[in-house]
């Protein structure tokens, strides 16, 4: 490996040396030699650019973010509650009389009665004698005595107080009907107002009005102010409008007209604070919110974060003990050798993928709390690959303990745990390096895989597939692109990353390459 | 050869009883969840046992009251006498409920594996004898991006786009909503017009190694000697490539294939799970998260044989096809 490049010197460099100068000649080293092939490789050269991109998001971008990894966000929701519905009275309502009996076919009777225009009708053979006190408003008496008053508008009586007697509510309804403001009842003086308010000197005594205001449900109580508000809210052909309760709660109200039933729904906006879940990209959050209304673009951060360190974790693991195992089967040889080769065998034949979701849905059988369980993770996962790095080492070894090196060390007298760690290993390193890149790549992949399934990595802990578990609610994957492909996409350049060094790092250790 | 053969097989079956042993004591370490929720279920009905009587009766009945040695040696008994026993989850025999979906995953494994061969063969030719060209940094950074591809990110991606944007395929499942009104033709179609998003999945995924593979091997054999020779001596370029370098190619090529023979019936876990195909794979991924023993030692029992015979295969092939390996 100890090729010279010449380079031609530089036209502004003096021309004094001799042409077997030594100084003419530019001498590289092995690692120079590497590192030459290797950014000569475009491929290569694109895949350290993604891996170092991936590096900086991952662990500076969770110290630049401003949210934390499991910072939760909150936003104002407005719920639309069916508060009341208002309907216009169109039909007579009858008010009978205390101590007097009149049933429903005496009031259709009455009906006839008005409808056609009569004066006096006749139910049970008793006369009645109808009055028509002003528009919509009849009243009825036998002989002398008033039985009752119908009348569209309505008396109502105040939230607080008794009804007024039937001879003092028609009087009002009278005064409504006709646009009096003033009127007497067995000598007491009572005021009509233009909004329907029936006063006796300063104090209340009730309301007329066409509109009957029902509450949603028995949880709701209508006020005489809201109803007034609501009212000329609904005569103003208003969509919306607020009301200010009397302990100072403001809310707003939205008004429907439905044609159908000519009534209209009020409904009360209350606006309750909930999880910012599945919130588009934005300024605020550039990647939107997921399920946990947690910040899309954080999680990604830190996500990217466990995936390397299991990665590196795992890779680091399943090295050292390929090494060990490799290195010591290659040395010793014989019955040490056929030991080692034999458990690997057995390993190799063990389906990984299978036995790791058995254990990761022990493991959540079990409860294991997420940060132990990801280090039982990267344990299991190291534990399984260690394998076919140690049949890499070994064959490496077999091979490398033939050359004549090896019995200068050995002549040497240099101790055994030396010659294999400190003269076969170090010529064992490129191959070892590129596998464990591409090794990288596949564990982080495996790491994704089972956090996708609920497997892996648990919350609150991100990592790129468990971001993408969400996935598995159809509705997320056909409307929130921003939850899934972005985590998608951070898994594929890292591991594309991964791929391209470690096949760039494979050919420039290959000595017979050319370019 | 015989005898090499036979050594490897009897080296195996030793191999095999070491993978059950780990598989099996695997198994009983976990916490018994199935029994236990079963247990669970039964005591609570009105009139029943206590829990504890009913778990004691359960493992009793599973064979898991005995120590780990011995349930071993019992559940190895049983197997190499072909009682495989009944699966706990799907309520049947082992052995029927596994007939009833390696089908699917075999089907599955071998048009997307013709596919594959189909794909990257001729890719990874072009790619080696045009090295360092445009062509070949493309197949290459293909085959790359293929490796690289999480197959539940590149599975949702095609299932975006296909499903549910262009509505072609349905989401999941192996048979629409109408299967049963069809007829035998437009139930074949159903279930292919099912099965191309699963295999797409598959071949993109899994077709980029074997691209490189050929192209690492057709570099090795145009550096060749040999071929120097033919192109010295005058042939055209056409002849030498694939009459002298792909022939050659073919011997790894042919050992590589023969070896992935046996893993095409072990079932694509992870894509039969995300479309929910009844294969081999999504059955024992249901039966593994509900801890059906039964089941689920024999499924991995017969990955571990896969795994075993295709090494086997492989090894031999070798030595079949490439008439300057001897073995002894």
């Amino acid at each position: 490996m100890s090729e010279a490049i010449k380079n031609t010197p530089a036209g502004n460099e003096p021309e004094h040396y001799s042409l077997n100068d030594d100084r003419r000649v530019k001498v590289l080293s092995p690692g120079a030699l590497v590192a030459k092939r290797f950014f000569r490789n475009r491929l290569a050269v694109i895949g350290l650019a993604m891996l170092v991109a991936m590096f900086v998001f991952s662990f500076v971008g969770g110290v630049i973010s401003p949210y934390g990894q499991d910072e939760q966000f909150f936003t104002i929701n407005t719920l639309e509650r069916e508060y009341v519905g208002v309907s216009v009275n169109s039909s007579y309502r009858y008010s009978v009389a205390e101590g007097q009996d009149f049933g429903a076919l005496a009031q259709s009777e009455l009906l006839k009665a008005i409808n056609a225009g009569e004066e006096s009708f006749t139910y049970k053979d008793v006369t009645y004698t109808v009055v028509n006190e002003g528009e919509d408003l009849y009243s009825v008496y036998q002989g002398d005595t008033l039985v009752v008053v119908a009348a569209k508008d309505i008396f109502n009586a105040p939230d607080s107080g008794s009804v007024p007697s039937l001879e003092i509510r028609l009087a009002a309804l009278r005064a409504y009907v006709n646009g009096e403001t003033d009127f007497e009842v067995d000598g007491t003086a009572y005021t009509m107002d233009e909004d329907g308010n029936l006063l006796e000197g300063g104090t209340e005594l009730g309301y007329i009005s066409r509109f009957i205001v029902s509450s949603a449900d028995s949880t709701v109580v209508v006020t005489r102010d809201f109803k007034e508000k609501l009212e000329e809210a609904i005569s103003d052909n208003a969509e919306d409008f607020v009301y200010t309760s009397e302990d100072g709660t403001e809310a707003e109200y939205i008004i429907s007209y439905d044609a159908y039933t000519s009534s209209w729904s009020v409904k009360q906006m209350t606006e309750t604070q909930v999880y910012d879940r599945y919130s588009s990209p934005s300024l605020k959050h550039w990647l939107g919110t997921d399920t946990n209304g947690m910040d899309m673009l954080t999680r990604l951060m830190y996500g990217g974060r466990v995936s390397l360190v299991i990665g590196f974790i795992v890779v680091g693991i399943a090295g050292v003990l390929g090494v060990l195992m490799g290195g010591l089967a290659g040395y010793f040889g014989k019955w040490v050798d056929n030991l080692i080769m034999r458990i690997v065998d057995v390993f190799y034949c063990i389906p990984s993928t299978p036995v790791i979701i058995i254990l990761g849905s022990a493991m959540d059988a079990m409860r294991i709390d997420p940060m132990i369980r990801m280090l039982y993770l990267m344990l299991i996962l190291g534990f399984l690959s260690w394998p076919s790095i140690a049949r890499l080492v070994r064959g490496q070894i077999l091979s490398l303990r033939e050359q004549e090196f090896m019995t200068a060390t050995e002549a040497c007298g240099i101790r055994t745990w030396h010659r294999i760690f400190r003269h076969l290993i170090p010529n064992v390193i490129p191959q070892l390096i590129v596998t464990c890149t591409m090794m990288l790549g596949s564990t982080i992949i495996t790491e994704a895989t089972l956090s996708f399934l609920g497997l892996g990595v648990k919350f609150p802990f991100a990592s790129w597939g468990n971001i993408m578990n969400d996935v598995n609610n159809a509705y997320v994957m056909t409307n929130y692109w921003f939850i899934w492909i972005p985590a998608g996409v951070c898994l594929l350049i890292t591991v594309l990353g991964f791929n391209f060094v470690g096949d760039g790092l494979r050919d420039a250790f290959d000595p017979k390459m050319k370019r | 050869m015989r005898n090499y053969i036979i050594k490897r097989i009897l080296l195996s079956i030793l191999i095999l009883f070491c993978v059950t042993f780990v598989l099996y004591v695997l198994m009983r370490s976990l916490p018994a969840s199935f029994v236990e929720t079963m247990a669970m279920q039964l005591a609570q009905a009105p009139g029943a046992k206590p829990y504890e009587e009913w778990i004691a009766q359960l493992n009793a009945s599973y064979g898991l009251d005995l120590g780990i040695v011995p349930g071993y040696l019992k559940w190895l008994g049983e197997f190499v006498t072909g009682q495989f026993g009944d699966s706990w989850k799907w309520n049947v025999p082992v052995v029927e409920e596994f007939k009833s979906s390696i089908g699917l995953s075999a089907v599955m494994g071998i048009i997307a594996f013709v596919l594959e061969l189909i794909i990257a063969i001729p890719l990874g030719v072009i790619a080696a004898t045009k090295q360092y060209s445009r062509a070949d940094y493309a197949i290459t950074a293909g085959a790359l991006v293929g490796i690289s591809l999480p197959t539940f990110f590149f599975a949702t991606l095609l299932k975006l786009v296909f499903s549910v944007k262009l509505g072609w395929f349905d989401l999941y499942g192996l048979v629409g909503r109408d299967y049963a009104q069809l007829d035998a033709m437009g139930q074949f179609l159903d279930k292919a017009n099912h099965l191309v998003l699963p295999i797409a999945t598959l071949v993109i995924v899994s077709v980029g190694s074997l691209m490189r593979y050929t192209r690492t091997n057709m570099l090795e054999v145009l550096n060749a000697d040999y071929i120097r020779t033919a192109r010295a001596k005058g042939l055209s370029e056409h002849t030498v490539i694939y009459k002298h370098a792909f022939r050659n190619t073919l011997i790894p090529l042919v050992t590589i294939i023969g070896g992935s023979l046996p893993g095409l019936f072990s079932g694509a876990l992870i894509t039969e799970t995300l479309f929910s195909l009844p294969g081999i794979g999504y059955n024992s991924y249901q039966s593994m998260v509900a801890g059906d023993i039964p089941f689920t030692m024999f499924y991995l029992t017969f990955i571990a044989v896969l795994t075993l015979a295709s090494n086997l295969l492989s090894d031999i092939l070798y030595a079949v096809v490439d008439p300057r390996v001897r073995i002894s």
